[in-house]
């Protein structure tokens, strides 16, 4: 049995959500983000020693943008929760969207570093001395699924949803 | 590798020793003053004072301060100290609030005029205060500065000092510990942190690279690593004051239960 007070939280909750619509989202694409990058450098580069943070690199754009990528991910992680509490203090917290957000982040990283510091930048590759494209399929497979589920988790919270209130 | 500079050492470190002790002394002096006029001030603010001038002696006399000059792990150490933990903790102890609370309204009125004049609002800016920071650094390691420094006790002495400032102007550029003439907006300083971080992460990166003259390739890859990592752990504590202080800044005041 609900009280009152309850039912006001859960009332107010569907409304805040969708006013902090947008802040749901890129809290979620932000903590994605930061977490893509943390298991990539904590697991591949530190734990696996697949690769590592500077493999010879042939580009100094490579070198930028890896820094660049690195220093924006490392505020992103940080900054995403102080914005999850934000959204928990104003009863905001919307967990579809937030998840949806953050799987579309883990996947548009996945899928840059896949691609374009993998491939166009040669900056490193996943694993040496193999045969790499059973690693790249399923690395660049697994960030395009990620964007796949976040993209529809994002379509079912789109703006403006007449959904049930809580 | 010996290099020149040994045997003045010791001479400057007792004129350092004496200055640090000196800024600790005054420090604690006027936090006891201020209370006769003021509440008391935090026992915290004054721990941070002692620690951050304790982390300024640790790079510039003493053992690991030696080590520093022939080993690039111990310069590495030293300089993270120096130019990044130091400088936070400063900050944090929140001198100039002490100062304004020292000093007469006269004395207060003209050193707030001096702190909202334009050359200071220049080079207090957020964008300034980092290219100073990071721009030394790039002079320091990319060009013969580094091995001009171990040759000449005032250049040491004087990419010290600026590792120090430029570290304290950066740092209090981008979080608001005391009172603040020109604000930057959140935005800004967001953009120039994850840019000041990226440059130092990529210059510690060219380090381990390739190192600066006279570095044996094996300390580089070290100090390079201790560069970027120890970077990383200064910053989450500076990006989470910077968004601590958001948080504080966007608490909601009833504005979002209205619309909707």
């Amino acid at each position: 049995m609900f009280t009152n007070t309850e039912n006001a939280r859960a009332y107010a909750n569907g409304k805040n959500r969708r006013v902090l619509s947008g802040r749901n989202l890129w809290s979620g694409v932000l903590f994605g983000v930061g977490t893509a990058a943390f298991v990539d450098e904590a697991v591949f580069h530190q734990l696996l020693h697949w690769h590592h943070f500077y493999d010879l690199s042939t580009s100094d754009v490579g070198l930028v943008s890896d820094g660049l990528f690195h220093a924006f991910s490392w505020f992103a992680t940080i900054a995403s929760l102080f914005l999850f509490a934000d959204l928990r203090r104003r009863n905001a917290f919307w967990p579809q969207r937030w998840i949806g957000g953050m799987l579309i982040g883990a996947g548009a990283f996945q899928l840059y570093d896949g691609t374009i510091q993998h491939k166009l930048l040669k900056l490193h590759q996943i694993r040496y001395n193999v045969d790499i494209l059973p690693y790249d399929l399923a690395w660049n497979a697994i960030a395009v699924l990620l964007l796949l589920v976040g993209a529809v988790l994002l379509w079912k919270t789109r703006q403006p949803a007449e959904k049930k209130g809580s | 590798m010996e290099r020149g500079i040994q045997p003045e050492i010791s001479a400057a470190a007792f004129g350092v020793a004496l200055l640090l002790l000196t800024v600790i002394v005054v420090y604690l002096h006027a936090a006891i003053q201020s209370r006769n006029k003021f509440k008391r001030w935090p026992a915290y603010r004054s721990v941070f004072w002692i620690s951050g001038v304790f982390f300024i002696a640790v790079s510039l006399i003493g053992p690991l301060a030696n080590q520093a000059h022939h080993n690039f792990i111990a310069h590495m150490s030293t300089h993270l100290l120096i130019g990044m933990l130091s400088p936070l903790l400063l900050v944090l102890a929140s001198p100039m609030t002490l100062l304004f609370r020292s000093l007469s309204v006269a004395s207060a009125r003209k050193v707030t005029r001096f702190l909202k004049s334009r050359p200071v609002y220049l080079l207090s800016h957020p964008f300034t205060a980092a290219t100073l920071n990071i721009g030394g650094l790039f002079l320091l390691y990319r060009t013969d500065l580094f091995f001009l420094m171990h040759e000449h006790i005032l250049l040491y002495g004087l990419v010290h000092f600026h590792l120090l400032a430029a570290g304290y102007l950066f740092t209090a550029s981008i979080i608001y510990i005391d009172p603040v003439a020109h604000k930057a907006s959140f935005q800004l300083r967001a953009i120039v942190l994850v840019a000041a971080l990226a440059a130092h992460g990529i210059l510690s990166k060219l380090i381990y690279a390739s190192p600066p003259q006279t570095v044996p390739k094996s300390e580089a890859e070290t100090g390079g690593m201790l560069m970027y990592y120890g970077g990383d752990a200064i910053d989450a504590v500076l990006i989470t004051i910077f968004c601590y202080q958001w948080f504080v800044f966007a608490r909601p005041r009833l504005t979002v239960q209205k619309n909707g």
